[in-house]
């Protein structure tokens, strides 16, 4: 019987204290956990539309080409009539 | 109180204490999961928008690579490596020591001052025509030259006063014994002093006229007295004597009767006759002297 009371007091006054901090130590990590992955949501959300006017690229290229082709053709033109230094 | 009701009691707790715990933990965990997928599929909008990027990025910078080497390729044949790094550090000050992309040598090279105006530029521009549009000083500012303006607007281009129309202009550079600067005439045997450029186009041995083709320590004309050859009187049997004197020996009230072979002329020595074989004979007028 006193070895009973005796696993009685073991069961309430050290075992229950222990599974609580520990479960409470898992709750604590998993809730900080929420607001740092909702951030990156966000960030993410951001980002893609941050990223929205990368089709314009293609549009640049275009226009960057036909402007190197103008160079290209001034230049040429200026090649004809001016004289080479030497 | 029994035991066994205090151990029931015990494990009711801790039972308890982990369903609460434990439902927790799997309801926060349920909401990241959730975040998370919300999270996959922004990023996944992220990879497939930036795909095209690397790609596109290197076509244009490809492009531009040309264009630059275009330009620069250009600059340089028609204006020259030194003239090209000149006009670029002009514009951009410093980036002379960048130098030319295409051209790793032009690094090496001093970068001349090259103000506003770049001279052949300006000429090539004026050889085109007209209607061409010299050059602009000033953006903000009127247009120097074109279609509806007089072409001698470029003159203002330049640093020359004439065109300011002053009331006076420098003199002109005297020109003989009196000039402020003489040179000795070893220095100049016709033509200008050979310098760097036209020695190095005409070979060394172009560079003895600037010593003068005698030097005077050699015995040239601007020898001094002593190292030329004997010949007081600066005479010879080709070039004859000189009187020696300042005095007018020529009768000026003469007339018609002076006579410099009989009063002028040097002093000859006794026992000789003036050398007259090379004074031209005056033509008969049909008048005596007498």
């Amino acid at each position: 019987m006193t070895l009973w009371w005796i696993g009685n007091a073991i069961l309430l006054l050290v075992l229950l204290p222990v599974v609580v901090f520990l479960l409470n130590g898992v709750l604590k990590a998993a809730r900080s956990i929420v607001p740092s992955v909702e951030s990156i949501a966000s960030s993410a959300a951001a980002g893609s539309k941050d990223l929205d006017a990368a089709a314009l690229l293609v549009t640049t290229q275009q226009q960057v080409e036909q402007t190197v082709a103008g160079v290209a053709n001034y230049g040429g033109s200026l090649d004809v009539i001016l004289d080479d230094a030497s | 109180m029994s035991a066994g009701v205090v151990t029931i009691v015990a494990v009711v707790l801790i039972v308890l204490a982990l369903v609460y715990y434990l439902v927790s933990t799997i309801l926060a965990l349920r909401k990241i999961t959730k975040t998370l997928d919300v999270v996959i599929g922004h990023v996944g909008e992220i990879i497939q928008k930036s795909e095209p990027v690397n790609g596109i990025v290197q076509a244009i910078n490809q492009q531009l690579d040309a264009g630059v080497e275009l330009l620069e390729g250009m600059l340089v044949q028609k204006a020259g490596m030194t003239d090209a790094v000149g006009l670029v550090e002009g514009l951009y000050p410093g980036s002379a020591a960048a130098g030319f992309r295409s051209f790793p040598e032009s690094t090496t090279i001093t970068a001349p001052r090259i103000g506003e105006v770049y001279t052949q530029g300006t000429l090539t521009l004026a050889r085109l025509g007209r209607e061409a549009p010299i050059a602009v000083g000033n953006p903000a500012g009127p247009a120097l030259r074109d279609v509806v303006r007089a072409s001698l607007s470029a003159r203002v281009l330049y640093p020359e006063v004439r065109q300011t129309r002053p009331e006076q202009m420098p003199r002109s550079p005297i020109i003989g014994t009196d000039s402020p600067v003489v040179y000795p005439p070893s220095e100049q045997r016709g033509g200008t002093t050979p310098g760097p450029a036209e020695v190095a186009e005409k070979g060394p041995w172009s560079e003895v006229a600037a010593e003068g083709i005698v030097p005077a320590e050699a015995g040239g004309s601007d020898a001094p007295r002593e190292l030329l050859a004997e010949d007081p009187q600066l005479g010879s049997e080709a070039l004859g004597e000189t009187t020696g004197t300042e005095e007018t020996r020529v009768d000026p009230g003469a007339g018609d009767r002076a006579d410099a072979t009989e009063q002028g002329g040097p002093e000859v020595p006794e026992g000789h006759e003036p050398d007259l074989k090379d004074a031209p004979h005056a033509p008969d007028s049909g008048f005596s002297k007498d």
